[in-house]
C-alpha cells in the first residue's frame, strides 16, 4: 500500500462525506413547511398560559440565532463549515443543549452495547455458519444453524418483545427498560458496570439472536464453496489436522467476504437498530433520532445521520485499507 | 504377485483393493478387486479412461474416499507389515506425506491463497511433528525448493504471485518434505503446456531417484507414460487388466483392451486414420457379465460373456486379464 493510494482514499472519503451532507442538508428542508421554532413556542404557549402575542417576535428572533432567515446557500455554506468542524449546533426541541453533546452522551451506550452485540452475532455466526458446511463437524453442531437461521427471519424489535415478555415480564430476570437502574450514580463503580451490563443483555440478546442466522447463512454458503477447494483436498493428502484445515485452510478463507459485510454492518449498528433501543427505551444514538424524528429536530436528526455517513465512510474506508492484510491477492499498488 | 525385471524389494502389497459407491440405482464398483504390488524406487504408471478408477485408487491409498463412496474390501500392506487400509484416523493422518504423499492434479488452486508458500511448508512440517526453530524450519523449506528448482525468495510469495509450473514445483516440494516412500502423482501436469510439462516430469524424475521412492502416476497421457515410467498398468472399469513394463506393454500388449490403446496413439512414421477404442465405456452401475470389455472388444466369444478372467502371467512380469490367455478358453475355441 502506498502514500498515493491513502491520500486518493482519504480525499474520497471527504467527498462522500461532503456529498452526503449536502442531501441531508436540503432533505429536510424539502419537507412540510412545518416550522420547528413556531411549533415548540406554540406548544410552550399553550402549556404556559393563554397569550400568543410577541410569538411572531419570538420566532424571528431565534430564527436570526439559528441562521434561519438568511438565504438558503448561506445556510448551505455555514452548514458545510460547521459540519467539517464538527459543529452540530444546538438541538431545536431541546434547546440550548448542543447536538454534539447529546450525540455524546449517547454514542458510548450505542457502541457498547451495539458493537458488542454485532460483533458476538458475527463471531458466533461465523462460527456456526462454518461448521454446519463442514463435513466433519459433529452433526449436532451441523444443525444448529436451522434454529438460527429460522430466528434470522423474524425482526430484532419483535424478538427485542419477545425476549423482553418471557424473561422480563414472566420471568423477571432482567429489567425492562432503561440502560442502567433509576438513581443509580452514573460514577464508575463495580455496581454500576454490573448494572449496566445487567441491563444490556436483553437488548443484546435480540440483536444476536438475530444476527447469528445472518452470518450463519453467509458463511455456510462461502464454506461449502471453500471446503471443495483443491488446497483443502491437498491440505487432507498432505495430513494437516482437521482443525488446522478447518481455520486456517476453510474458514480463514471462507471469512473474506464477511468481512466486508462485518465493517457496513458495524458501520449501520448506529442506525440500524433504532427500534430495538427504542424498545427497551435505551440512552443511545438510536433513541436521541427517534425522539428527533417525533420532534423536527432538525439539527439533531442532521448530526446523527451526519455521523452515522461518516461511521460507513470511515469503515469502508477502514477496510480498504485492511482488506490487503486479510487477502494477500487483493493490492493497492498500481504496478499490479 | 510378480517378480520385478529390476529385481527391487516390494514397498507396497495391494491385494483385493475394492472401492464401491452407494448410488440409487445401486452398488457402482469404482474399484473392482485390484491386485498391485508396487516396488521400492520404481515409478509405476496407472492408464485408463476417464471413470476407469485410476483416481479412486490413489484416493483410496490415501483413505481420501469420501461418502457415498467407501473402501469395501482388500488391502495394501507396506513392507513393514502395516496395512494401510486397517489404521485409525490419527494413523492415517500421520502415514500421509509422511510415507505416502500425493502430488495434486490442479497445481493452480492447490496452494492456501493466504499464506506465503514457505510458512505453508514450514505448517505442514510441524503438524506433522517436525520440530525445531523457524529459521531451521524455513533453511530446510529453501532446500526443498531448491531441489525442485525453485528460487529461495518463493518462500515468502503468495500463491498468486507463482506461475502454474512454479505452484506445481511448490506442491512437489511440499509432498517430498517428508522424505515419502510412495509419491502418488495425479496427472501432475495435465493443467500445464507441454514444455513445462517435460520439466516438471524431469524434475520428479530427479526427485524421486535421489530418494529413492516409488511414484505411482496417473494419466491418460500415453506419450507421457512412455517416458516417465518404468511400468505401467492399464484400467478399465475400476479393474487393472494389464500390468507390464513399459516396452513389453507398447511393444507386445497381450490384453485386447490395451492392443487398442496402443494402437490409438497417432505415429509420426506412418500416416493413416486415427482409430479410436468402439463403443463407449461401460456403466459401473449395469457392468456386463463376464469380462467387462466384451461388448467392445472385437475378439470376444461367447464364453467372454459368461466367465470373469483374471490376472494372469502370459509372459516374465507381463500380467493380462483375458479369457484369450487363459487355458480353458483356449479349449473351448480349439
Amino acid at each position: 500500500m502506498n502514500w498515493n493510494y491513502i491520500v486518493r482514499r482519504v480525499a474520497l472519503f471527504l467527498v462522500v462525506v461532503w456529498a452526503a451532507a449536502s442531501v441531508n442538508f436540503f432533505v429536510p428542508r424539502l419537507g412540510t413547511g412545518r416550522d420547528p421554532i413556531r411549533e415548540k413556542l406554540g406548544q410552550l404557549a399553550a402549556s404556559g398560559g393563554l397569550r400568543q402575542d410577541g410569538i411572531e417576535a419570538m420566532v424571528k428572533a431565534y430564527q436570526a440565532k439559528f441562521g434561519l432567515d438568511k438565504p438558503l446557500y448561506v445556510q448551505y455554506l455555514n452548514f458545510l463549515g460547521d459540519t467539517f468542524t464538527l459543529d452540530l449546533g444546538y438541538s431545536l426541541a431541546n434547546y440550548p443543549a448542543r447536538v454534539g453533546q447529546m450525540i455524546g452522551n449517547a454514542i458510548p451506550w450505542t457502541i457498547g452495547l451495539m458493537v458488542v452485540s454485532v460483533l458476538i452475532g458475527f463471531a458466533l455466526g461465523t462460527l456456526i455458519g462454518a461448521l454446519s458446511a463442514w463435513p466433519n463437524a459433529p452433526p449436532w453442531v451441523r444443525s444448529l444453524a436451522v434454529p438460527f437461521m429460522t430466528l434470522s427471519a423474524i425482526p430484532p424489535y419483535l424478538l427485542g418483545l419477545i425476549v423482553l415478555y418471557i424473561l422480563g415480564l414472566k420471568m423477571q430476570w432482567f429489567p425492562l427498560s432503561g440502560g442502567y437502574s433509576p438513581g443509580m450514580l452514573a460514577i464508575a463503580s463495580v455496581d454500576f458496570y454490573l448494572d449496566v451490563l445487567h441491563h444490556s443483555i436483553l437488548p443484546a440478546l435480540a440483536i444476536v439472536l438475530q444476527a447469528v442466522g445472518f452470518w450463519a447463512l453467509g458463511m455456510r454458503g462461502m464454506m461449502v464453496t471453500t471446503s471443495g477447494e483443491d488446497y483443502v483436498t491437498l491440505a487432507e493428502a498432505n495430513g494437516l489436522r482437521n482443525r488446522t484445515i478447518f481455520f486456517r485452510y476453510g474458514l480463514r478463507n471462507a471469512m473474506l467476504p464477511q468481512f466486508t459485510a462485518l465493517g457496513l454492518s458495524l458501520a449501520n449498528v448506529v442506525a440500524g437498530q433504532v427500534i430495538v433501543e427504542v424498545i427497551f427505551a435505551y440512552p443511545g444514538i438510536g433513541t436521541v433520532l427517534f425522539q428527533a424524528i417525533q420532534s423536527s429536530d432538525y439539527t439533531v436528526i442532521n448530526g446523527v445521520v451526519l455521523i452515522l455517513i461518516m461511521s460507513i465512510g470511515l469503515v469502508t474506508m477502514l477496510m480498504d485499507f485492511l482488506y490487503p492484510l486479510l487477502d494477500p491477492r487483493i493490492s493497492h499498488s498500481r504496478q499490479n | 504377485m510378480s517378480e520385478s525385471v529390476n529385481n527391487r524389494e516390494p514397498l507396497l502389497d495391494i491385494s483385493g483393493l475394492e472401492v464401491h459407491f452407494e448410488t440409487r440405482r445401486g452398488i457402482a464398483r469404482a474399484v473392482n478387486e485390484v491386485d498391485l504390488t508396487l516396488y521400492k524406487g520404481e515409478r509405476f504408471g496407472l492408464v485408463g479412461e476417464s471413470g476407469s478408477g485410476k483416481t479412486t485408487m490413489i484416493l483410496a491409498l490415501l483413505r481420501m474416499i469420501k461418502t457415498p463412496g467407501f473402501i469395501a474390501g482388500g488391502k495394501a500392506v507396506f513392507d513393514d507389515g502395516t496395512d494401510l487400509l486397517a489404521l485409525n484416523a490419527e494413523q492415517v493422518r500421520q502415514t500421509r506425506l509422511k510415507r505416502v504423499a500425493m502430488v495434486p492434479q490442479g497445481a493452480m488452486n492447490s496452494l492456501n491463497p493466504v499464506i506465503r508458500i514457505g510458512e505453508q511448508m514450514m505448517l505442514t512440517m510441524r503438524e506433522h511433528g517436525e520440530e525445531g526453530e523457524r529459521d531451521e524450519l524455513m533453511a530446510r523449506v529453501v532446500g526443498l525448493l531448491e531441489k525442485v528448482g525453485l528460487k529461495p525468495e518463493a518462500a515468502s510469495l503468495y500463491p498468486h504471485e507463482l506461475s502454474g509450473g512454479m505452484k506445481q514445483r511448490a506442491c512437489i516440494a511440499q509432498a517430498i518434505c517428508l522424505n515419502p516412500q510412495l509419491i502418488l502423482a495425479d496427472e501432475p501436469t495435465s493443467a500445464l503446456d507441454v514444455v513445462v510439462q517435460r520439466q516438471i516430469m524431469q524434475t520428479l524424475r530427479q526427485l524421486q531417484i535421489g530418494l529413492d521412492a516409488t511414484v505411482l502416476l496417473v494419466g491418460h497421457d500415453m506419450g507421457l507414460m512412455a517416458q516417465f515410467a518404468e511400468r505401467v498398468g492399464i484400467m478399465y472399469g475400476g479393474k487393472l487388466v494389464e500390468v507390464g513394463t513399459v516396452s513389453d506393454i507398447f511393444r507386445n500388449p497381450q490384453h485386447p483392451y490395451t492392443q487398442l490403446l496402443i494402437s490409438s496413439i497417432p505415429s509420426f512414421e506412418t500416416r493413416g486414420d486415427f482409430k479410436g477404442i468402439p463403443g463407449v465405456a461401460l456403466s459401473l452401475l449395469d457392468p456386463p457379465s463376464g469380462c467387462l470389455f466384451h461388448p467392445r472388444c472385437p475378439k470376444a466369444t461367447d464364453a467372454c460373456a459368461q466367465r470373469e478372467p483374471t490376472l494372469k502371467e502370459v509372459s516374465p512380469g507381463q500380467w493380462a486379464s483375458c479369457l484369450l490367455h487363459e487355458e480353458e478358453h483356449d479349449a473351448t475355441a480349439s
